[in-house]
């Protein structure tokens, strides 16, 4: 079951998205499904790198991909931070005009429209969260 | 990411290629200020080549649009693929930035 751990920190985006495209590619999912996955999980890290460990604190995020018995790839991204759900943050107001938008809450919406099941647990001090793509939808 | 540029009755059209995400989308903002600064005004962006696009992206259109809503310019987006039209859609900024099937209906409504 690959896994990587790396500090969280902007900096090792591209080589923790490489490793999941790596992974991903391999697996039989078409590239439309291929890029919601990566979409998801960027959106996961950048949620996790700018709200896991504040205040200058430091930690890591670590990354496991495996795929299961239908074929379905499963991706726990995990670190030490402060507790944090990512999906109960509120979805932005979509119909906001321009001068009201920002980009603020629309991670958790794109990763609701590209995973097919999500689950997050909190665990001996540390946040789990775990997305499922199911290879037959 | 790559940018490629030409110039058509005024309106720039700015052909996006590649990723535009957390990585790539700093050098886009870059480039896309430095030409907002030129003083473009008038900008369509061909998406044909854009395979990805996450809310890293999305700020960088949104800020583009805002600093041309201040100046009174104009924005259109053309030729978006399958997932960065969902992208836009999901994300309700395709009811702020206007997306266009092809380059040519893009640079009709900026006219």
């Amino acid at each position: 079951m690959p896994k990587m751990k790396a500090p969280a920190k902007l900096e090792n985006m591209e080589k923790l998205q490489n490793f999941i495209a790596d992974f991903v590619g391999n697996q039989g999912f078409s590239d439309k499904r291929i890029m919601g996955i990566e979409l998801a999980c960027e959106e996961a890290l950048v949620n996790i790198f700018n709200y896991a460990y504040p205040d200058e604190k430091e930690g890591d995020v670590e990354i496991c991909c495996k795929v299961d018995q239908n074929g379905d790839i499963i991706i726990e991204l995990s670190d030490a931070g402060q507790p944090f759900n990512l999906m109960t943050i509120p979805d932005p107001d979509i119909n906001e005009d321009i001068d009201g938008r920002s980009v603020g809450g629309l991670g958790s919406v794109l990763i609701k429209k590209f995973v097919d099941e999500i689950d997050y647990r909190r665990h001996q001090n540390k946040n789990f969260l775990t997305f499922r793509f199911c290879k037959q939808n | 990411m790559e940018i490629s540029k030409k110039k058509e009755d005024g309106t720039l059209i700015v052909s996006v290629n590649g990723r535009l995400d957390t990585v790539s989308s700093p050098d886009f903002d870059q480039e896309l200020g430095q030409l907002l600064d030129e003083g473009e005004t008038s900008l369509v962006f061909d998406m044909n080549e854009l395979d990805y696009i996450s809310s890293a992206g999305l700020r960088s259109f949104l800020k583009i649009a805002k600093k041309l809503k201040v100046k009174s310019g104009k924005i259109a987006l053309a030729s978006l693929q399958d997932i960065v039209k969902q992208v836009f859609e999901v994300s309700g900024f395709n009811q702020i930035i206007p997306v266009f099937d092809s380059v040519d209906e893009a640079l009709s409504n900026v006219k």
